[in-house]
């Protein structure tokens, strides 16, 4: 490798990269602050590279297949130029609208039109924060959580059931339902992390099932008397109550609504319990060697299946944000596919819960983006799928970005570090 | 990981690893034959479950199968609580369980529970050869994907990707297919396609040692996102040129193809389901009875020892997951060239994965996965026959139930997965 890259400094292991197996008394050194540290040094340089290289990529793409380039680039010999104004059109047409649906609309003619496409990336971020940190939760305990999909679908038709069929004095109801939403996902994460514990099986094969399961589930409940809206042979449920819904944020017009709130305070929780609690400092051993952790007296199987309930209750909550806040019916597409893209948030926050909350927030524009360049441009809003998966692949493999920027390394190189060890290998 | 807690803690709590380990599979056993006993056997509807053999086409033709829902369900309830109490003997005894009570337990219980569910349905009757030949046909993209999963990951590098793998193989045949009519071109097209996704697990996992389940997801990510992006701009636009792709004609053999339930299976396929059955005997060929194989085995259990005897560890894990990807491309042209005439946005929906749990439960070998997609393939199979039937058991559960299989058969029977000790873990040489 002629290009060996510099390495992240030590204090940089929770990246995606599976940390190395540490000594547990180090475990206190790893500092949380890393967003601002990453930006100034060079880490933070390359996810804003990736992202940008990343669009890139979905650029060409959209260049590629547009039609008035297709059709100028049979001339392009002899008249370049039109060949190259239709790709800066098309392709600055795409992210023009991209931007003004998910960011601010300039061309509205109200304060509030202008903000509302703000309003939607906050709405769309809601679940993905969730259940984000769900997923980066799990990863820190060296558990990979595939299965928040499965997570926000019982959190969903927990939280959707109290909402719909009991009848509670407001407050109570919302909280009611939200904790029932805790409940029933941190019960299918619990299954995986309690088979993970006492059995071994491994945690990426039986949460990968068990989503599956519970899709099946959910059409199932909703064929049954108890879920499906009456009068009604679609997988259908009654409205929630008014009383169990988060209340919206500015009114009808907008559907952001307050279970944003919950997330940031999700990710407050998060951050307290990795860092500041021992709970958390005996996950993260885990998760960073978990045979040094059990010498030291940790309790291995305890720390998987904690972490597997807590992180189903985050995207338990994730299921709440869905059908008490933005959708309110209960049907099969209520977890849309939230849970797969908390795994590229998760990832893409490198595991840490303030790393996950802006990658949401980017993932959330990205995805309120793609809706309003489709409904704009035509372009399908599957783009936004590959420029995700391109900003993961090149944040990460740092020394890719580096090598096609030729970011230069001047620190002393050190090979062992760069050596992640494996969380045993998934499969 | 597993192996080096086993091995490296002494005396008791080894003991008491051990004593937990060998009860789980008695216990498995007695729950399932309970529930075979309640359900089938004194559940029994009392009613006869016919199977048809032949449906007359065929030149050798065989009455059909009358089964008694009673005398099968409480003859098989019989058989599987004798083999649990058999296992609880042989576990107090402090020996080893034998062999063949998997095999035999889980045939049993597949027999019993499906004369049950004919009895049971409103129309006691199934077309048993076309409900086993349609099994193998839904499996066969399954255990391609499956020993590509097997050839990664016996080298030591995890391939969450055959999603991936698949559904580019899918959509390359059926572009490539399209536009040049032929199916070789397809065929071919639908290997690099994959073969691409493979390079880039391989080269982020081998080269810029980046965790190989990440890696893995995102490549179903991008793949599915590229395909679906290439699907609504190219492919709609423009059906009859690029999702168009022709299709593999059956080739029947004489003579064999009318062998009762067999005949269909293996001699009235075409050149992709031959095929099948020559890449499973190859992959197992080549893994165990080659020098090849025995240097892969060894890359994938003690990268370090196999690099010290001067294999390069490295360059055979990037050949190893390339051939993956030709494996798994030619089960992803199956989709489109095969069982679908055209391409159609996340049309493998989610077999990648099942193909990876055929590729856990069958323990890593390729001869194991074989019969574990086949079982996939089968109560898919069943589930759809069922619908049409009309069965007590609601179709959604008759659809979680090869979900709910292998998350039983991970925890309960094959215990412990046993994957390849290196498996996952990138190799740096010091």
């Amino acid at each position: 490798m002629s290009n060996t890259p510099e390495l992240p400094p030590a204090e940089h292991t929770e990246t995606l990269a599976t940390p190395p197996p540490a000594p547990v008394s180090q475990l206190h050194a790893e500092p949380e602050s890393s967003l601002l540290k990453r930006i100034m040094t060079g880490n933070g340089l390359v996810s804003v590279l990736a992202v940008v290289l990343s669009l890139v990529v979905g650029a060409i793409l959209i260049a590629f297949t547009d039609e008035r380039v297709t059709s100028t680039a049979s001339y392009f010999f002899s008249r370049p130029t039109d060949m190259i104004s239709a790709v800066w059109t098309s392709v600055s047409e795409a992210y023009i609208a991209l931007f003004q649906s998910s960011i601010i609309n300039t061309s509205a003619s109200s304060f509030s039109d202008a903000i509302y496409p703000l309003t939607e990336t906050l709405t769309i971020a809601t679940p993905l924060v969730l259940a984000g940190l769900g997923v980066a939760l799990a990863f820190r305990v060296g558990l990979f959580n595939i299965g928040a999909q499965g997570q926000i679908i019982l959190g969903a038709a927990f939280a959707g059931w109290v909402g719909f069929t009991l009848d509670l004095p407001v407050g109570i109801h919302l909280i009611v339902a939200v904790i029932a939403g805790i409940i029933g996902g941190a019960l299918w994460g619990g299954i995986a992390g309690f088979l993970k514990a006492r059995r071994g099986a491994h945690e990426v094969i039986v949460t990968i099932m068990l989503n599956y399961i519970a899709v099946y589930l959910l059409l199932y409940l909703l064929s049954t008397p108890a879920f499906q809206r009456p009068g009604s042979n679609n997988p259908l449920s009654e409205p929630v109550a008014e009383s169990a819904a988060y209340p919206l944020m500015f009114g009808a017009d907008f559907r952001l609504h307050y279970g944003f709130f919950v997330a940031l305070a999700a990710v407050a929780f998060t951050w307290w319990l990795l860092n500041r609690s021992t709970t958390g400092f005996e996950m993260r051993a885990v998760g960073a060697n978990p045979v040094a952790a059990k010498t030291a007296g940790i309790n291995v199987g305890r720390a998987y299946l904690l972490a597997m309930l807590i992180a189903g209750g985050l995207a338990g909550l994730a299921g709440t944000a869905q059908i008490l806040g933005t959708e309110r019916s209960l049907s099969g597409g209520i977890a849309a596919s939230f849970g797969f893209d908390a795994i590229t948030v998760a990832l893409l926050g490198r595991s840490s819960p303030i790393g996950t909350l802006f990658a949401g927030l980017l993932f959330g524009a990205l995805r309120a983006g793609g809706v309003g360049m489709q409904a704009n441009t035509g372009i399908p809003i599957d783009i936004v799928l590959v420029v995700q998966s391109f900003i993961v692949l090149f944040i990460a493999a740092p020394p890719l970005v580096r090598s096609i920027f030729r970011i230069g390394t001047a620190k002393p190189k050190n090979k062992k570090a760069a050596a992640p060890a494996a969380t045993g290998g998934a499969a | 990981m597993s192996n080096a807690t086993a091995t490296r803690t002494p005396g008791k709590a080894t003991e008491n690893i051990a004593v937990i380990r060998s009860w789980a599979a008695p216990v498995t056993y007695m729950v399932l034959g309970l529930v075979a006993l309640v359900g089938f056997a004194i559940g029994s509807p009392n009613a006869d479950a016919r199977f048809r053999i032949s449906d007359g086409s065929q030149k050798i033709s065989v009455p059909d199968l009358v089964l008694g829902t009673t005398f099968v369900g409480w003859s098989g309830a019989v058989i599987m609580l004798g083999i649990a109490a058999y296992a609880f003997v042989l576990v107090r005894a402090g020996r080893k369980l034998a062999r063949w009570m998997l095999p035999v337990f889980a045939t049993v219980f597949v027999i019993s529970f499906l004369v049950w569910v004919i009895g049971s349905a409103t129309t006691p009757n199934v077309y048993l050869s076309g409900l086993i030949a349609g099994s193998f046909t839904l499996a066969t993209p399954l255990i391609f994907g499956s020993l590509s999963g097997v050839l990664c990951e016996r080298a030591g590098v995890v391939n969450i990707a055959i999603e991936g793998q698949l559904l580019a193989g899918a959509f390359c045949a059926a572009i490539v297919g399209s536009m040049t009519g032929s199916l070789v071109a397809g065929v071919l097209a639908a290997v690099i396609g994959s073969v691409l996704v493979s390079m880039v697990l391989a080269v982020f996992a081998i080269k810029y040692l980046v965790n190989q389940v990440i890696v893995g997801v995102v490549l179903n990510v991008l793949v599915a996102g590229l395909t679906s992006f290439l699907f609504s701009t190219v492919m709609i636009a423009n059906p009859e040129k690029f999702n168009a792709p022709p299709s593999f004609e059956v080739i029947r053999i004489p003579f064999l193809a009318d062998i009762p339930i067999f005949g269909p299976i293996f001699f009235n396929q075409t050149i992709l389901g031959y095929g099948m059955y020559v890449a499973v005997f190859l992959v197992w060929f080549g893994l165990f009875k080659t020098r090849w194989g025995l240097r892969v085995r060894a890359v994938g259990e003690h990268p370090k020892a196999a690099d010290t005897v001067g294999i390069k560890v490295n360059s055979l894990r990037f050949w190893n997951v390339v051939l993956a990807g030709v494996v798994a491309g030619i089960g992803g042209a199956f989709f489109t060239l095969v069982t679908s005439s055209s391409f159609n946005k996340e049309m493998t929906a989610g077999q990648g994965f099942i193909a990876l749990a055929a590729l856990i439960f069958g323990r890593w070998n390729p001869i194991g996965a074989f019969f574990a997609a086949l079982l996939f393939g089968f109560s898919l199979n069943l589930s759809f026959v069922l619908t049409i039937l009309g069965t007590p058991v609601p179709s959604q559960f008759m659809q979680m139930l090869p979900y709910a299989v292998t998350i039983f058969a991970v925890a309960g029977l094959v215990g412990k997965s046993k994957a390849p000790a290196a498996d996952g873990e990138p190799y740096v040489k010091e």
